[in-house]
């Protein structure tokens, strides 16, 4: 036993327990045990399967141990045994949410090894469908990182939003989730004729819910109590652990890969990158609200005027033929035929690339070890959840229990992305 | 198979094109083999980017430099990978692969460094940069290179107990026969 015992304590050592001011576990004679909270793999607020082991000092987090690969599915494996055209279709059930941005991202890290230029009417189109892929993605985070806090109208116009988004892409892709546009070198085919008029009016509607969920949130006192000063993520901190996308900019880091390395002509387009002060999931959100405002101006300019022309790029021995042109000329059944047929297909010149698109999450890396064969010899996904996830135990540390599901969705976790 | 043999053949004798630089393209690869001496690393065969091939010996010194030189400040580590070139024509079997990125000067550069089988050991970078913590431990749980001075090195996808090493080029496909036996 301690040597001091309780009933020595000076009058004054008792008033400032009295007023809170030493916590018990500074008293030797009464240690305090941490609880262990099981958080998922099933809770409704991992968007997933995620499974967190909580450390809990009654309703603080001391500490928390993520545990991943619930949705592990070996992408990477598999990648190595399918064609590069193949590929496209694993890339969709990454992340789930704005699969067209994963597409794009792939078949510009192919192209990139295999230098091929693609036209402007797939340039534009692609940087169309990627920023109304963000609408879409973003809109389901700020709605979800609403609904676990308890703020449930905003996601249900976040949805309807995201429904008129959703009908766009399954028009132009013929799915609405696994859509698997792009092909190396170019597209599945054309967009349909009223593609810009279709773009449009999902523009707008997005702007509409996001007035909308502007007014119900940015100064709402009880969102704005649970995220102000939640999670706050330095920019020292930000950068020495490689967070990119909306944490890092929330941090105040002013980085875009669109802006910084731009790619698909983004140099092109009038926009702006916003960043945040102060680091914590209310910035998270507000760096997202703006993003939609920019990603909507993005979205007009692509669409107006969309060139014309072709959607694949004339490399008869790496990109496919239009489909129409398939079915009436000889010289294009052939290619088609041969690019599909066991065994033939594009084949990049051996080498190694790394290329990164600013996915809604962030830096979407894709490296690629070429062979010189049909398949890639090494196929690596830089998933920027699985990075921005990484934080989380140091962004939760001396927290309340019930701000985990605010980081959590300030951060955006996707859980196929995170596991592949 | 006449026909796939010509398309093979072009695909793969397609000389390999120089990638697209920045302003200054070799700057990076002078500037340290000026200060490591010009034996230190070799040109990497990365595609619109300026990469090396360096060895692990003294990876801590060597990515430390990289982090703080005024001149090249890579201060964001943005991706750690390996490749098994057990079917590819190296002496070495495994390279782990960085990828950096310097805000400061807004440069990519890649850092290949070859791992024996022998002994896959290399130094761990998290004390350079923090975010490599489980980008190594992917690796570790993928292949098997064992981080020395990682803080917390176990498996993060797999399974605690998966005896294996998935992404090795000798796993196959369709595993070992590890789903049968799963007990939840």
């Amino acid at each position: 036993m301690s040597t001091t015992p309780t009933d020595k304590l000076a009058e004054a050592d008792l008033e400032e327990i009295r007023n809170e001011r030493v916590t018990f576990e500074r008293t030797p004679d009464m240690p305090t045990e941490h609880m262990i909270l099981n958080f998922g793999p099933q809770h409704p607020a991992t968007h997933g399967t995620l499974h967190m082991v909580l450390e809990l000092d009654g309703e603080r987090v001391a500490g928390a141990t993520p545990h991943l690969g619930y949705l592990h599915t070996g992408f990477e494996k598999l990648g190595e045994y399918r064609s590069y055209n193949q590929f496209v279709t694993l890339t969709d059930r990454m992340n789930y949410l704005s699969p067209l941005c994963n597409n794009i991202g792939y078949s510009h890290a192919v192209e990139k090894l295999m230098d091929i230029e693609i036209t402007p009417r797939c340039r534009d189109i692609r940087v169309a469908l990627a920023e109304l892929s963000r609408l879409a993605d973003h809109l389901l985070c700020i709605g979800t990182a609403a609904l676990d806090i308890g703020a449930f109208t905003a996601f249900l116009y976040g949805f309807r939003a995201r429904e008129v988004l959703y009908d766009l892409f399954e028009a132009v892709c013929g799915t609405r989730l696994t859509t698997s546009y792009t092909r190396v070198g170019g597209l599945l085919r054309d967009v349909p004729d009223n593609f810009a008029e279709m773009a449009r009016e999902s523009v707008e509607e997005t702007l509409r819910a996001t007035a909308e969920i502007d007014r119900l949130l940015t100064h709402n006192r009880i969102w704005r109590d649970r995220t102000e000063g939640v999670g706050v993520l330095s920019a020292e901190d930000a950068v020495a652990w490689g967070a990119t996308g909306p944490v890092l900019r929330a941090s105040g880091v002013e980085w875009d890969i669109r802006k910084n390395e731009p790619y698909l002509g983004y140099e092109t387009y009038d926009f702006d990158i916003p960043i945040g002060r102060n680091g914590d999931a209310y910035d998270r959100y507000l760096v997202r609200m703006e993003e939609i405002r920019q990603s909507a101006k993005i979205v007009r300019q692509a669409v107006e005027d969309l060139p014309l022309g072709p959607v694949n790029a004339e490399e008869e021995h790496a990109v496919l033929p239009e489909k129409s042109e398939v079915y009436e000329s000889m010289e294009s059944l052939i290619y088609h035929f041969k690019m599909t047929m066991e065994g033939h297909g594009p084949t990049p010149p051996v080498g190694e690339v790394y290329a990164a698109t600013e996915a809604p999450n962030g830096e979407l890396g894709f490296f690629i070890v070429s062979d010189g064969s049909r398949e890639p010899y090494r196929i690596r996904v830089r998933p920027p959840s699985f990075v921005n996830f990484s934080l989380f135990p140091m962004l939760i540390r001396g927290h309340m229990l019930s701000d985990v599901v605010a980081v959590l969705g300030s951060l955006n976790v996707i859980a196929g992305e995170l596991d592949r | 198979m006449e026909n796939q043999e010509e398309h093979q053949a072009e695909g793969v004798g397609r000389p390999g094109r120089p990638g697209r630089p920045g302003s200054n393209p070799e700057a990076v690869t002078a500037r340290i083999r000026a200060r490591f001496g010009d034996a230190s690393v070799r040109d990497g065969n990365a595609v619109g980017c300026e990469s090396v091939i360096a060895e692990r010996d003294a990876l801590l010194p060597f990515m430390t430099f990289l982090r703080d030189d005024p001149e090249l400040t890579f201060d964001y580590l943005a991706d750690v990978t390996a490749v098994d070139r057990l079917k590819l024509d190296e002496a070495v079997r495994f390279a782990v692969v960085y990828q950096l990125y310097s805000y400061k000067h807004n440069r990519r550069f890649s850092v290949s460094i070859p791992v024996p089988e022998a002994d896959p050991r290399i130094q761990s970078v998290v004390s350079v940069w923090p975010g490599a913590n489980w980008l190594e431990r992917e690796v570790y749980d993928m292949y098997g290179i064992v981080f020395e001075g990682h803080p917390d090195l176990r498996r993060i996808l797999m399974p605690d107990d998966f005896g294996s090493y998935p992404l090795r080029k000798d796993y196959p496909l369709h595993g070992k026969g590890e789903r049968d036996n799963f007990v939840f």
